[in-house]
């Protein structure tokens, strides 16, 4: 019984599993950090994609809201019609210029008929506050109706970018100290003028169906023309890329044999993926340019140089949804006497079509939101006034895209255009988010397991 | 008469050719199917791409090589000598290209009659008039040299439309009369429209091939070129990039390498930490809820253009930085673009890329390493550091190699929010610029193309090119390999 005689003090340090040793506490904190680290991971990418959202819809909302002015005017026959007879050819003659002081005329009588108090007494001061676009649009309604002059009509005209602004909190009275478009006595009478009932905002129409504007005239500009641009080069990339790419992937999904052409296609198209945009750009300028003479700026330029980049995606989407399809299938139908051919066009094809189809979307949805190769094939630096007249023209005519007029309004000084560019972005982005939902939808709806 | 309708009457005949065929196969088989080596529409389709296939690539290629063959005549044809000193030859060529237009062009629109187009007295008339009011405006007058080639380019061209018009319609009714009598019965008409069929498949599949062709050809042709002009160690060794249109610009590469090195490095520095931790956790730790919630909001980040990402940088990142950076803060920051505006928005870009390609390589360890390790009593954590990290190491390299490779080649941030300096700095609140940013100003310019200036933009994109390429190739390499491990 000498065990019994071992004093206390000696005993082992006793260790319990339901008291956690140091040990065991310096472990599981251990683990706790870590998935801490894990989780905030995961919540910093999700804030930087709700910060990224937040800022491309606050700043952009702006753009679907403009300023209008009601401005009655009197369309004097002095000065439209110096001869009286209405004849539309004289009438024609008479550029803007003719037309411009009537307007400002008219926005100063409106202030008067409001009795608003104003330092600003003459025509010439109301300048600053109307679009240069107001006299073309006075212009042309006078030249479908020569009827209208000598008589007083209302127009709703485009406020100058800068009221536009100030309305919308961008520009700020101690902005404006060293502006030469505006000053603050405009900004103050701007003030009262939307008490009146004269100036107000509205839904901003002309944003989604315009065209680009020169650098001076922001209110006006409007992404409606690179939006058929975009539409015609999508229409040349999916005539394209999709018939190609789905024959590249049959051949090599059910046709190639296993040698080292096919190893060195298929690396090929793999590296394809992976190159940069902006050397396929390189490609489109040297090739479709300066080769072969494509005209410059064009759709179809874009479109050419877009299909190159997306077939890659197309290929490997397409071939993943023809392997999908069970070898039953095939061995089904060479059983009772089809071709390889027949086998493959009458029964693999049709089943890996919703893969194939949400594969092409995806694929054009990358190539819509493109940008840097069209940079070099000259969509930029080009103002986009005028929508395509007819379909050759809307492929053969020099014409800017979504994203690359995006770019172009980003680049530009005003800052008013910055408005433009987030509010185009927020179409582009509706653009794309329709375009996976409508994949999701489809892979959803077709998708077969086996 | 023009390649488009030409096309057409092709088109056309064979369509009438698929119908002749069908006919023939079926009377030489008395009506009756099942005498017939394959469907009567095989017969058709038969006749119909033996008609059209062959006549169209005709139609194409003498459309490309016409234009060559014509030029390079006409050219021989000006003589050297009544060049002024330094005119360049191309320079005339495209001059007479221009003239022979405008006379088509007055001829269609009816400003001159044929007759006066081609006997025309340039002291009489005032050809550069002419050929305005019909819209081709020409830099100079005509002289008499150009006049003579432009006349001897249009009758050429003219012969050229002719014989083409006549070699594609032969070809396209010799073939289908020819097919047309080969067919009977007996014919194995499926094999041979499936050998055709096959043959189109198999282009297709080449024109992967031919794309990367043409991206080597475009780059290295322009690169010689550009070689010839600019000596080969001050591009590669050069410290300064200054270049003026004016000439004697200095084009060295490696303020530039580095701009790209420096911002991919930050944007690697924010995207693989955070993208390999996210993917961690997605893998090992969420449940599946939560992985079904926050893995497709992650991916979103991979769907935005990078024109977003590009506004982003330049609009709200680059100001938000520069009020805490800047003058008004810390005094760093001169201007809203720097390296680190440029280089924190690409890295935001990354990490779904990064955490995407890290996931499926994590999820591809097998599950009886876990086991084991947690058999002998480790954490997850312990678990995740010490067994499944160190088994993907190989995979994860690979995905950091991608995403670097796709940082080197990211344009639209880099243009918009890097800054257009070309330096050699460590501040990385200072702006420099990028190969990419670099490429996109040498080529949108107003530069002459046979010029330096621009012709660095095609050596810069082989840079470009081989560092990608060489990333992605070691990459994939490296990604294949670890899959094989445990397959």
């Amino acid at each position: 019984m000498t065990d019994a005689t071992v004093s206390p003090e000696k005993t082992p340090k006793r260790s319990s599993l339901h008291t956690a040793s140091d040990r065991t506490k310096k472990r599981n904190a251990s683990e706790t950090r870590f998935k801490a680290m894990g989780i905030g991971a995961i919540a910093l990418g999700i804030f930087f994609l709700i910060v990224l959202l937040v800022s491309i819809i606050s700043n952009g909302i702006g753009a679907y809201q403009q300023t209008y002015l009601q401005v009655p005017v009197y369309l004097d026959p002095a000065k439209l019609d110096k001869n009286g007879n209405r004849d539309p050819a004289d009438i024609a003659k008479v550029s803007t210029f003719g037309y411009t002081p009537l307007i400002q005329a008219g926005l100063l009588s409106a202030v008067q008929d409001a009795n608003i108090d104003t330092p600003l007494q003459t025509a010439r001061d109301m300048k600053n506050l109307i679009s240069a676009s107001a006299a073309n649009v006075v212009r042309q309604d006078v030249v479908s109706d020569p009827n209208l002059i000598g008589q007083t009509v209302t127009f709703k005209l485009l406020a100058s970018s800068r009221v536009d602004g100030y309305l919308k909190g961008r520009v700020t009275r101690e902005g404006v100290a060293e502006d030469k478009n505006i000053n603050v006595d405009q900004l103050d009478l701007t003030d009262k003028l939307v008490d009146a009932g004269i100036a107000a905002k509205g839904f901003n129409w002309a944003f989604i169906t315009g065209s680009d504007a020169s650098e001076s005239r922001a209110e006006q500009a409007g992404i409606g023309t690179s939006m058929l641009g975009s539409l015609f080069m999508m229409l040349v990339v999916l005539g394209l890329s999709l018939p190609i790419g789905v024959a590249a992937s049959i051949y090599l999904e059910e046709f190639a044999p296993q040698n080292r052409w096919t190893d060195i296609i298929e690396v090929n198209i793999s590296n394809l993926a992976a190159v940069p945009s902006i050397v396929f750009g390189i490609l489109g300028l040297s090739v479709f340019i300066q080769f072969m003479h494509l005209p410059q700026s064009a759709p179809l330029v874009g479109g050419l140089v877009l299909t190159l980049m997306t077939l890659p995606t197309i290929i490997i989407s397409t071939r993943a949804s023809l392997k999908a399809v069970p070898p039953s299938i095939r061995d089904a139908a060479l059983g009772i006497g089809a071709s390889k051919m027949q086998s493959v066009f009458h029964h693999v094809l049709p089943l890996a079509m919703p893969g194939i189809l949400t594969g092409t979307i995806i694929g054009l949805a990358q190539a819509l939101g493109e940008t840097a190769p069209l940079l070099l094939i000259g969509m930029i630096g080009y103002i986009a006034t005028n929508p395509p007249g007819n379909l050759i023209d809307g492929f053969m005519a020099p014409n800017s895209a979504m994203p690359a007029q995006i770019y172009e309004w980003a680049k530009r000084a005003d800052p008013a255009y910055y408005e433009r560019a987030w509010g185009g972005i927020i179409i582009l982005l509706l653009f794309l988010l329709s375009m996976n939902i409508i994949a999701i939808i489809l892979r959803r709806k077709f998708e077969r397991r086996w | 008469m023009p390649a488009l309708w030409l096309a057409v009457i092709v088109l056309a005949l064979a369509g009438i050719g698929y119908f002749i065929g069908r006919a023939r196969a079926l009377k030489s088989a008395d009506g009756d199917i099942r005498l017939l080596h394959s469907l009567p529409s095989y017969y058709g389709s038969n006749v119909a791409m033996l008609t059209a296939v062959p006549a169209l690539l005709v139609l194409i290629v003498w459309t490309i090589v016409q234009p060559l063959v014509v030029n390079m005549h006409v050219a021989g044809l000006i003589p050297v000598s009544e060049l002024d000193e330094g005119v360049n030859l191309n320079l005339v060529m495209s001059d007479v290209r221009r003239v022979a237009e405008g006379l088509q062009a007055a001829v269609a629109q009816g400003a001159l009659s044929v007759q006066a187009a081609a006997n025309i007295d340039l002291g009489a008339v005032d050809l550069r008039a002419i050929l305005g009011s019909v819209g081709v405006a020409l830099g100079s007058d005509v002289t008499m040299v150009t006049l003579d080639a432009a006349q001897q380019y249009r009758g050429a061209t003219a012969t050229g439309q002719i014989a083409m018009t006549v070699v594609v319609l032969m070809v396209a009714l010799g073939l289908m009369g020819y097919t047309l009598s080969k067919t009977n019965k007996e014919l194995r008409a499926r094999n041979i429209v499936e050998r055709g069929v096959k043959i189109a498949l198999i282009s297709a599949a080449m024109i992967a091939i031919l794309t990367t062709i043409g991206i080597i050809f475009s780059l290295v042709f322009n690169t010689i070129e550009f070689f010839r002009m600019y000596s080969f160690s001050d591009f590669f060794f050069g410290t300064t990039w200054a270049p003026s249109f004016g000439g004697g610009s200095a084009l060295g590469v490696l303020p530039l390498l580095w701009g790209t090195l420096y911002i991919s490095l930050i944007a690697l520095a924010v995207a693989v930490p955070i993208g390999l931790f996210a993917a961690v956790y997605l893998s090992e730790y969420a449940s599946r809820p939560v992985r079904a919630f926050a893995k497709p909001l992650l991916e979103i980040l991979a769907g935005i253009p990078t024109i977003v990402y590009g506004l982003f940088a330049l609009l709200t990142v680059g100001p938000l930085l520069q009020r805490v950076f800047g003058d008004g803060g810390l005094g760093w920051m001169d201007a809203a673009s720097s390296v680190m505006t440029a280089g924190l928005v690409m890295g935001i870009m990354l990490i779904p890329f990064v955490s995407s390609l890290s996931d499926d390589i994590i999820n591809s360890v097998p599950q009886t390493m876990r086991d084991g390790s947690y058999g002998l009593g480790a954490t997850r954590s312990e678990t995740i550091r010490q067994v499944i990290l160190p088994a993907a190491l190989p995979g994860i390299v690979g995905a950091i190699l991608l995403a670097a490779s796709r940082a080197i080649g990211e344009t639209m941030i880099v243009v918009l929010g890097a800054g257009a300096a070309a330096r050699l700095s460590l501040n990385p609140f200072e702006a420099m610029t990028t190969v990419t940013a670099k490429i996109v100003s040498q080529l949108t310019g107003d530069a002459d193309f046979a010029s330096p200036e621009a012709l660095v933009a095609f050596s810069l994109g082989m840079t470009l090119f081989v560092i990608t390429l060489g990333l992605n190739i070691f990459a994939l390499y490296i990604v294949r390999k670890y899959r094989e491990q445990y397959e």
